[in-house]
């Protein structure tokens, strides 16, 4: 099939993705590497000159800038947590013999395809709202008074409701897993005796353990990136109290037009998910072979 | 499973599992019921029953011009992915059918380009939006929607057309086919599948997608991912209200979704799990 005249058809029909796909990357993270160097403001773009590394210097010794980084681990790993251990336990449930799997398998995958400020929205009005939310209907009639989300417990509220979108991911990828294992091995071994707990730790949890690695890795890739969740709920506050590091750049390009600032923060931001995609890209990787 | 399972066993985990699945889907569940009342009841505490009016859905379609966003939505999710698709389709085939050396590499590097967060690109984007005249308009956020995902589409296709059987060609070869014969008759039905579970998905994808459509759009692009986080605060738009105009933007992708649920896992992870 490789011969010269294929072999050249196939190059000309790979290269406008190819292409494309390069300059994609290319122009618009070097167009930001570039202003990181530059002291530019919107508001002020005929003030434009060199900055040096001031725009990183001066990202670092904000104090909000901790606070965001610190905000993007609890949210990245809170969501983690809960989608995982919940994601293993929901799956191992639908995968008992039930009735009417199909319908709970649909009903447990559906907030997965509800777009981010719709989400937020229903949670932020609907559930968690104090006068009006289900949970402040459930406080009144459990006699306790209902707790203000947003106000007392910022992070916490998105971290539920991002956990709430992602629980049906986790979930559908673990249940996906768990089928394909061998219900021979598990006969045997309940057969010899092993205890549930038993089988679950030495049987099921490394069968899916690869599913679990693909799910922590690609969840971290799109939590680092959390945005609309924050911006129709907390707006980033009370003060910096819900602003991770991407509503952190949104802000500084956006509402303070510091096109300088924002640059070097998304250089920031480019090489923390670098870290996270070195370790996705040899656990996918190793599938192509 | 094969292992006999008895009666009781079988009732409490179905208990059990429906139960969860309808806390899961409470929100959405609510959602459409909220969306069903008056914005009285609506805020008059926890109640299942709504009073089946479509008040709320005819006031957003006539005070917001809802049809507007939608029909941008459309525009968007469709038009990106199908240039998606007329960019990685060749790209894709030719990846899975005359693969060289590099062509791992090659999918490894598209894979990477997507680990690019969003917002480090934010300001160069929307700089450029800005001094071309593409913000606001639908050809500038279909462009970048298009190149968002084209990683995935060219995954996603290798992973479908890897999977069609190079011997079913040297058959038609034998039986004396041309190439335009067996690209016809023999691959493109193959292909089909894996080309209609793509779309799917990234139409879902485009739908979907919230930082950039609300950084780039004011009003005339505004899809409804933009146009609902406009209603952010509650003064724009009461509890019924809300509902109503949630509803509408999550109905239509909600039943795509439970129709490629299996594709979801192959799509999103990259072929890792099947």
């Amino acid at each position: 099939m490789a011969t010269r005249q294929t072999q050249g058809l196939a190059r000309l029909m790979r290269a406008p993705a190819i292409i494309l796909l390069f300059l994609w990357m290319i122009v618009p993270l070097g167009m930001t590497l570039y202003y990181s160097f530059l002291n530019y403001n919107l508001l002020n773009p005929g003030m434009t000159s060199w900055a040096g590394w001031f725009n990183y210097q001066y990202f670092y010794s904000d104090p909000a800038f901790f606070a965001a980084i610190w905000n993007t681990l609890v949210l990245v790993l809170g969501v983690l947590a809960i989608t995982v251990i919940g994601g293993i336990a929901i799956a191992m449930l639908i995968d008992k013999p039930i009735w009417g799997q199909g319908i709970v398998r649909i009903l447990v995958i559906s907030p997965f395809f509800v777009m981010p400020p719709v989400a937020a929205l229903i949670w932020k009005n609907m559930i968690m709202h104090p006068s009006y939310g289900v949970l402040a209907d459930i406080a009144r009639f459990f006699g306790a008074s209902p707790v203000d989300w947003f106000a007392q417990y910022p992070l916490t509220s998105i971290i539920l409701i991002v956990a709430w979108q992602w629980l049906p991911f986790a979930t559908l990828i673990l249940l996906t897993a768990l089928q394909s294992l061998d219900t021979e091995q598990m006969e045997a071994a309940e057969m010899d005796g092993a205890p549930a707990h038993a089988r679950f730790l030495y049987l099921v949890l490394p069968h899916m353990a690869r599913a679990i690695t693909v799910v922590i890795l690609i969840q971290t890739i799109f939590l680092l990136g959390i945005y609309a969740e924050i911006l129709v709920t907390t707006n980033g506050g009370p003060g910096f109290a819900s602003t991770n590091l991407t509503f952190l750049i949104y802000r500084a390009a956006r509402l303070n037009f510091d096109i300088g600032g924002a640059a070097a923060g998304g250089i920031i931001a480019v090489i923390l998910a670098n870290l996270v995609a070195i370790f996705l890209m040899r656990a996918v990787g190793r599938n192509l072979d | 499973m094969a292992r006999a399972t008895s009666k009781n066993a079988r009732i409490g985990w179905t208990v059990a599992a429906w139960f969860v699945a309808l806390l899961i889907f409470f929100p959405i569940l609510y959602t459409i019921i909220t969306s069903l009342k008056t914005e009285q009841e609506a805020i008059a505490g926890f109640n299942l029953i709504p009073s089946f009016t479509l008040e709320s859905y005819q006031t957003v379609q006539s005070q917001n011009n809802y049809w507007r966003p939608f029909t941008n939505s459309v525009i968007l999710a469709v038009g990106s992915t199908l240039l998606a698709l007329v960019v990685a389709i060749p790209a894709a085939w030719a990846m899975a059918f005359s693969p060289t050396k590099r062509t791992k590499d090659i999918l490894m590097w598209m894979l990477s380009t997507k680990m690019m967060p969003a917002v480090a690109v934010l300001v160069p984007i929307y700089l450029i939006f800005l001094r071309t005249g593409l913000m606001d308009t639908r050809i500038g956020l279909t462009i970048l929607l298009m190149l968002i995902n084209l990683p995935i589409v060219v995954w996603m296709l290798y992973t479908y057309f890897r999977e069609i059987p190079g011997e079913i060609l040297e058959a038609a070869r034998m039986d004396g086919a041309s190439l335009r014969d067996e690209i016809l008759y023999v691959l493109t039905p193959m292909a089909v599948p894996g080309i209609a579970s793509t779309l799917l998905l990234n139409i879902i994808l485009a739908w979907n997608e919230a930082f950039w459509t609300i950084q780039l759009t004011t009003t005339n692009a505004a899809p409804l991912s933009a146009f609902i986080a406009s209603f952010s605060s509650p003064q724009g738009l009461f509890w019924a209200k809300l509902s109503a105009a949630s509803t509408m933007a999550i109905a239509p992708i909600l039943i795509l979704g439970w129709f490629s649920q299996k594709q979801l896992v192959r799509g999103l992870t990259f072929g890792a799990v099947k």
